[in-house]
């Protein structure tokens, strides 16, 4: 019986969150424009992630690399390396991982600023300031988190790949040239394509989710611990059903 | 001497059967009220009575289930967004909890409002009405300081400087000296009757701070159960023999 409210609960955070959503649809291309704080956002969350987002672009190129190559070469393949991650990296690993990173940082931050500026009352003292807070503080965010997430993910995806032509050369000798003439060949605009505009989606759901639930944070202090927390889990589940669904989307356009 | 903002003979704010429910929970039912210019009227309650609600429907925060607020003429829940705006420049609102922008500093926590509403002001007047709202509050020198950096007391202060900045005509207070000491909480009170002689301002002040009802009010309103249980006069409230009244005072 105790799953019954607790399903209720689910489908009405659904429901709640889409009209959210669908207040930012509406709201977004409606004057008055925020843009000194849609640029202001758009450093903070893209130019700002930008040191963990290399950092763990880098490692995640370097140790994929040299996980694949003992079995790599156990099946004679060892020249395919570049290709394999390339693909893999680019089609997948990059724009996903990346995205998680980004909720992690970007979702928790978003959820934990609105929620701390609601409980203690800064979005009221906005609204009576003549400010319409869901256009300055969520527009904004939302916006420089769709916006930011696909450059992060394509510098993220650059960095991993160096990192990868490092792997490839601790244990063996492969020219910078040849590597990136490598990497380029093996992809095609089937493969980028797709992984970049799913980063759209990416971002659009960190952004949203982590406004909402800063947007409607309460408890108190305890209430922002929560919206923080619960702003990286939504987000994250959130990315990985973008990506099911992107994966049956391109499949059925015929991308794969 | 500084024109009064408000004529002494005139409502400039009248809420009649006023009334707000959260779920079953009934928290103003049939509330009246009225308030001229430049006089101070104290809402007295017990915690969790309404009188936070109450401001927040004054100023269109929170829209009641009934009733009309009538403020400078105006149904308030009858105006569209531009003009509950310009109604909004006249009216000033100090938060219980401040609600100073974090990221900001002072200056740019009084220039919010400036820059925000529909008026549009010169840089150089934006810096003299900055200078003159923090000079009013004493505290010119933390200027470029963060709210962080800023004592309990201070922070309620340069709160106050944001609500003075627009010049308004009517100060809602929401529990001004709630969470102050008793002397920084006095600081506070006499600042308020100081602004009040200085601009001729009319004030609703949310309290259940007898010294602020003291100091501060020219009239005194008690909610009780949403409805104004019993008013008037400090001098005269004291004396009522009511014992719902006298639990207030004693």
């Amino acid at each position: 019986m105790t799953e019954i409210p607790s399903f209720k609960i689910f489908l009405n955070e659904i429901g709640q969150t889409s009209r959210f959503a669908y207040r930012f649809l509406i709201q977004w291309f409606k004057p008055r424009y925020e843009i000194a704080e849609f640029f202001r956002q758009c450093y903070v969350i893209g130019y700002k992630s930008l040191p963990l987002i290399g950092l763990t672009g880098f490692i995640m190129g370097l140790v994929l690399t040299m996980q694949l190559r003992p079995t790599m070469i156990e099946y004679g393949v060892e020249s395919q390396i570049p290709v394999i991650v390339a693909i893999a990296i680019v089609r997948e690993i990059g724009p996903v991982i990346t995205a998680l990173i980004f909720a992690g940082k970007i979702g928790s931050s978003i959820g934990a600023e609105l929620g701390s500026m609601k409980v203690t009352e800064q979005i009221d003292a906005m609204e009576v300031s003549g400010t319409n807070p869901f256009k300055y503080l969520v527009v904004s965010r939302v916006l420089a988190t769709t916006i930011m997430l696909p450059v992060l993910v394509m510098l993220s995806d650059a960095i991993s790949l160096y990192g990868a032509y490092l792997g490839v050369n601790i244990r063996g000798m492969t020219s910078f040239h040849f590597f990136w003439i490598e990497v380029f060949d093996s992809l095609s605009f089937n493969d980028v394509l797709p992984a970049f505009i799913k980063t759209y989606f990416f971002g659009f759901a960190v952004g949203i989710i982590g406004c909402y639930k800063g947007f409607n944070s309460n408890k108190g202090t305890e209430g922002v611990g929560k919206s923080a927390n619960s702003a990286v889990v939504l987000s994250s589940i959130l990315i990985f059903i973008i990506d099911l669904l992107a994966v049956q989307v391109t499949d059925l356009l015929g991308f794969n | 001497m500084i024109t009064p903002k408000t004529n002494i003979k005139t409502s400039v704010l009248s809420i009649n059967k006023l009334c707000k429910s959260f779920g079953e929970n009934t928290v103003l039912n049939d509330f009246d009220l009225q308030l001229y210019g430049q006089q101070n009227i104290v809402v007295l309650g017990k915690s969790g009575s309404g009188k936070s609600v109450l401001i927040k429907c004054i100023i269109g925060l929170l829209r009641p289930d009934s009733g009309k607020i009538i403020l400078f003429n105006k149904d308030v829940h009858q105006l569209n967004d531009i003009e509950l705006d310009k109604l909004r420049v006249k009216v000033g609102f100090l938060f219980q909890s401040n609600a100073l922008y974090d990221s900001m500093t002072v200056r740019e926590n009084l220039e919010f409002p400036l820059r925000r509403h529909w008026i549009k002001h010169p840089q150089k007047e934006v810096d003299q009405m900055v200078n003159q709202a923090l000079t009013d509050v004493r505290l010119l020198h933390t200027i470029d300081m963060m709210p962080a950096e800023l004592s309990g007391g201070m922070r309620k202060r340069i709160a106050l400087a944001r609500t003075l900045i627009l010049k308004p005509e009517i100060i809602l207070y929401d529990e001004p000296t709630t969470g102050l000491d008793p002397i920084t909480g006095k600081e506070i009170i006499q600042l308020m009757v100081d602004i009040k002689k200085k601009y001729g301002t009319a004030a609703l002040i949310i309290s259940h701070d007898m010294n602020c009802v003291k100091l501060a009010s020219d009239y005194v309103v008690i909610l009780l159960e949403g409805k104004c249980y019993a008013s008037g006069k400090y001098e005269e409230l004291i004396l009522n023999e009511d014992k719902k009244v006298r639990q207030f005072f004693e």
